[in-house]
């Protein structure tokens, strides 16, 4: 039977099962098929916090979507075409956000009695009508991957924990993924377990000759590879693109790196990747608390590194203090906050940009900060090296606000070459700047307001630092109100002195009368939202903010140009509170926080309603 | 007296050819104790004591946290680091793990070390940085104008305890001993002697080496130490400790006792081969840490010296090791390497 082959510009796959189930790891080798085939990629994993909730169980499903197109995308995509569903928990869970005609593969394995209760189903749903929207392939996985395997000297148990590999040779099967890349990989991981990787294999082997054999499926499709600009791409999350800017940032900067840094939910794999990049001079410090953590990076920095902490919501809260005294003492520092999902511990694997007022204005006393925030998985590498460059040129503190999204999604990513990254090095003040030889480590350089940063060991420049308010020039101990009223007055001037680049507005008609602005993460939601209002020939305008302090100069510019301004945020109108308190303009907010991104289709309905609005 | 350890402290520190005296160290600032603090003995004593080691003065950091000992960087010409409320172990920690050619010193008082910044002195002294870690005990809050602190005993009338406190106080040795402190001393602001060898031996010390200092505030909780300083009692009190040498003054003995543990008796019941000979250097704590109690509960039997000198590597060592290491394997990490590290493919 020679099998149909059907075209499509663009696919998202979501698979889903238990936690224990191994979708991460499947999703992630399909991503690598994926990228590695040539087609514009987004991906969005969803877990839950806890590592193993109880089996079978609601809270313990965990997924991961991936949006594949011949062409560029900008976000995981909103609806799944295809959901891979390893039990009644994973289908009962997703089955919300699957459009009709959507097809589902289900495990029927796991559609036991016991597991249908456990999520409240009182029939299965493959047996009833319930399913009748959607197009169900009821596949037994877990049997099919246990009499693959019979041939080998496996546990029951072992050889079913291979099941997911079946379901994504099924998967690489039925969308014409490569399969080197994956059987490499599996020999790599379990280079120590040889059976293991050669069990894995057989399943994955297994499931791509059942999709080709059976009746079951007859049309596979193929994805044209995407017309990217010419480059070497590789995929990346955020994350990772965040940590590799960092030691881009140590590398162009010439400063050696210190992170400090403390275990949280979402940013620790900051922390592991840099953990990883010893060659680089690089000191990683997992510290007693996120205090200390922030704690030894601003020593470090006062010792003449490029000092990091890296953590979520709670850690910046925790952190506030020492800011603070970076602030004061205007010392580098870069202080990673990867948002998620607050207040207090508030849900840790989800995502959301509620930290923006916090990471402004969220410490005692006039403490200005600059604010850097990332648009994309790989921006993140660039929004980095822009923070370090703004850190060590003004001698200041910097925030860069990531999230969950960004830190755990992933696209495909073009290297920039080497040569083209910025020189950010300062430096260091050897030699006394005072009239009579003395050293005056408050005396500011008069373009950029910044201070001399000269470091121990620096001999005739020995001097101190500190928390108290210091007399404009020489640093010591002051009281008097005048000084105090300038030094605050001159550390805000500094950092409102930045140089961050001009906003810059995609309106290609150049005649919109409603401009959509973002910040942070959100850009790809919008950006796609943006272009089916095109489409669909609505005229709109874009712009998105990467420095929220200093804004860009031309902002309230822009913001003015326009008869109706639409700022969508995940959280309840932080940055349309500052947009309004300092441009007055009457932006109009669209909220949402419910721990996942924005989706195309709901933010295109948003600006729709706004166009058509009087 | 320490062989094994001396000099190796600042081995790594830049010395100078330039003779230094007292003077090199003063900075330009007023000092603004309260007159008759003890805080100006420690200052004095300090600054007549750092022309000794005959560093370069810049590469010598002074961290401090606040409270009144706090301040104690603004007054010495070397560079310093006046930081905030018992931040100061977590701050020179990511100072000294990355510059192994400093001498730091971290500045605290009762309140700042073990109160607010309790956290932060265990883990520096568990990791052993390499950190000279002066506590100012004054057994309580003067900063803040007269509250109990963690070593207050119990009992203590203050202005937030007016019946008293509840509290069990810290033992300053024990809670360093117990962290795995690697050098664990105690001296006294009044003895200048006493408290530069200790500083001698600490300085000496590679790793984290913690010297509480009983410090008389004479505002808020004058005479703590009193005892220790009368010229009638103090002999009768102290308890000195020199490794190697018998714990024994010529009134009384350190023993060891039929429960397994140490008592202190009267010198004149015992033989001299019946005293316990300070063992400054033994692995094994747990001597170290009876000593450290002979204090409980009425302040009886106070050691003073060197409770613990072992030789740990300091934690910048260590640090310093896996990144010599991870170059020696592979070469210097490259960016251009890194980036086409993962999985790539090419377009155009």
């Amino acid at each position: 039977m020679t099998k149909q082959v059907q075209q499509l510009d663009r696919v998202i796959i979501r698979f889903a099962g238990d936690s224990g189930d191994g979708m991460q790891l499947t999703g992630d080798r399909f991503t690598a098929g994926t990228a590695e085939f040539g087609n514009d990629l987004s991906t969005l994993p969803n877990f839950p916090a806890e590592i193993r909730a109880p089996a079978g169980t609601l809270p313990g499903v965990s997924s991961f979507q991936l949006h594949f197109a011949d062409h560029d995308i900008l976000t995981p995509g909103d609806a799944p075409n295809v959901l891979v569903a390893m039990n009644p928990a994973a289908l009962k869970a997703n089955l919300g956000d699957l459009p009709r005609g959507a097809d589902i593969i289900a495990n029927t394995d796991e559609f036991t009695k016991r597991n249908l209760q456990k999520v409240g189903y009182a029939t299965s749903p493959l047996d009833d009508d319930s399913l009748s929207e959607w197009r169900v392939h009821a596949v037994p996985l877990t049997s099919l991957t246990v009499k693959a395997l019979e041939d080998f000297d496996l546990s029951k148990k072992d050889a079913e924990r291979s099941k997911n590999m079946f379901a994504l040779g099924l998967l690489s099967w039925l969308y014409h993924r490569p399969t080197e890349h994956t059987i490499k990989f599996l020999e790599q991981k379990f280079a120590k377990k040889p059976d293991i990787a050669k069990a894995n294999i057989a399943a994955f082997q297994a499931g791509w000759n059942y999709g080709e054999t059976t009746e079951g499926f007859s049309v596979s499709y193929e994805v044209k590879p995407a017309q990217l600009p010419p480059g070497v791409y590789r995929n990346i999350s955020g994350n990772q693109a965040l940590a590799y800017g960092l030691i881009a940032a140590s590398v162009q900067s010439k400063l050696p790196l210190f992170l400090g840094s403390y275990p949280i939910t979402p940013a620790s794999d900051i922390l592991h990747e840099l953990s990883r990049h010893k060659r680089f001079g690089i000191r990683t410090f997992q510290a007693e608390d996120e205090i200390a953590g922030v704690g030894a990076a601003l020593g470090a920095a006062f010792g003449g590194a490029l000092g990091v902490t890296t953590t979520s919501g709670p850690g910046v809260a925790l952190k506030a203090e020492t800011v603070g005294l970076a602030v004061t003492t205007e010392l580098p520092l870069i202080v990673v906050d990867v948002q998620r999902a607050g207040p207090s511990t508030g849900m840790p694997t989800k995502t959301e940009q509620t930290d923006l007022l916090m990471a402004l204005f969220g410490r005692n006393g006039e403490s200005p900060v600059p604010v850097v925030a990332p648009m994309s998985p790989s921006d993140c590498f660039d929004a980095a090296i822009e923070a370090a460059r703004i850190a060590v040129k003004y001698r200041t503190p910097v925030m860069l606000l990531s999230d969950g999204y960004l830190a755990n999604g992933s696209e495909p990513w073009r290297l920039p070459e080497i040569a083209d990254l910025p020189d950010i090095s300062q430096d260091f003040t050897t030699a006394p700047n005072g009239e009579d030889g003395t050293f005056l480590p408050f005396k500011r350089d008069a373009d950029t307001l910044a201070r001399p940063w000269a470091i121990p060991g620096t001999p005739g420049l020995e001097h101190r630092i500190g928390g108290i308010e210091k007399a404009d020039g020489t640093g010591n101990i002051s009281y008097d109100p005048a000084n105090h009223d300038l030094m605050v007055r001159t550390r805000a001037a500094k950092v409102a002195g930045i140089d961050v680049p001009d906003l810059e507005v995609d309106d290609p008609d150049g005649d919109a009368r409603v401009l959509v602005i973002g910040w942070g993460s959100t850009y790809g939601p919008i950006a796609a939202a943006v272009r089916r209002i095109r489409k669909s020939g609505g005229k709109v305008a874009q712009t998105h903010l990467r420095h929220l302090n200093p804004l860009p100069a031309n902002t309230g510019e822009i913001l003015k140009r326009y008869d109706k301004v639409l700022l969508p945020e995940i959280n309840l109108g932080q940055l349309a509170l500052l947009l309004r308190a300092r441009f007055l303009v009457d932006v109009i907010s669209y909220n949402r926080v419910r721990g996942l991104p924005f989706k195309a289709e709901e933010l295109a309905g948003v600006i729709q309603d706004v166009i058509d609005s009087d | 007296m320490t062989e094994l350890l001396n000099g190796k402290g600042l081995s790594l520190v830049p010395k100078t050819d330039v003779k230094q005296t007292l003077k090199d160290f003063k900075s330009d600032q007023e000092v603004r104790w309260c007159p008759g603090c003890g805080d100006y003995a420690i200052l004095a004593a300090v600054q007549s004591f750092l022309p000794e080691l005959g560093l370069r003065r810049e590469n010598i950091v002074f961290v401090s946290g606040i409270g009144c000992s706090s301040r104690f960087p603004y007054y010495l010409n070397t560079y310093g680091f006046h930081s905030i409320h018992g931040r100061a172990p977590a701050i020179a920690t990511g100072l000294a793990a990355s510059r192994p050619d400093l001498s730091v010193w971290v500045i605290t008082g009762d309140g700042d070390a073990l109160s607010i910044g309790g956290n932060h002195l265990i883990h520096a002294l568990r990791r052993n940085v390499n950190l000279n870690i002066l506590l100012f005990n004054n057994r309580i809050y003067g900063l803040t104008k007269g509250q109990y602190s963690p070593t207050s005993e119990v009992g203590k009338i203050t202005k937030s305890t007016p019946m008293g406190s509840l509290d069990k106080p810290f033992n300053p040795i024990s809670l360093a001993l117990g962290a795995e402190a690697s050098f664990v001393a105690r001296t006294i602001d009044s003895d200048r002697k006493h408290l530069q060898s200790v500083l001698r031996e600490a300085t000496a010390h590679r790793g984290a080496s913690l010297v509480e200092i009983y410090q008389n505030c004479n505002i808020f909780n004058d005479n703590a130490f009193e005892q220790l300083k009368d010229p009638e009692v103090r002999d009768d009190i102290t308890v000195r400790l020199e490794h190697g040498q018998p714990i024994a003054s010529a009134s009384k003995a350190v023993v060891r006792a039929a429960n397994g543990g140490i008592e202190v008796v009267a010198r004149d019941s015992v033989s001299d081969d019946q005293i316990l000979v300070h063992d400054a250097h033994n692995p094994d704590p747990s001597v170290a840490f009876a000593l450290s109690r002979l204090d409980e509960p009425a302040f009886e039997h106070v050691p003073i010296g060197i409770f613990r000198q072992i030789d740990r590597p300091a934690y910048d060592t260590l640090m310093a090791e896996q990144l010599d290491e991870a170059v020696g394997s592979a070469g210097p990490g490259g960016l251009s390497e890194l980036l086409l590290g993962g999985d790539t493919w090419r377009i155009g």
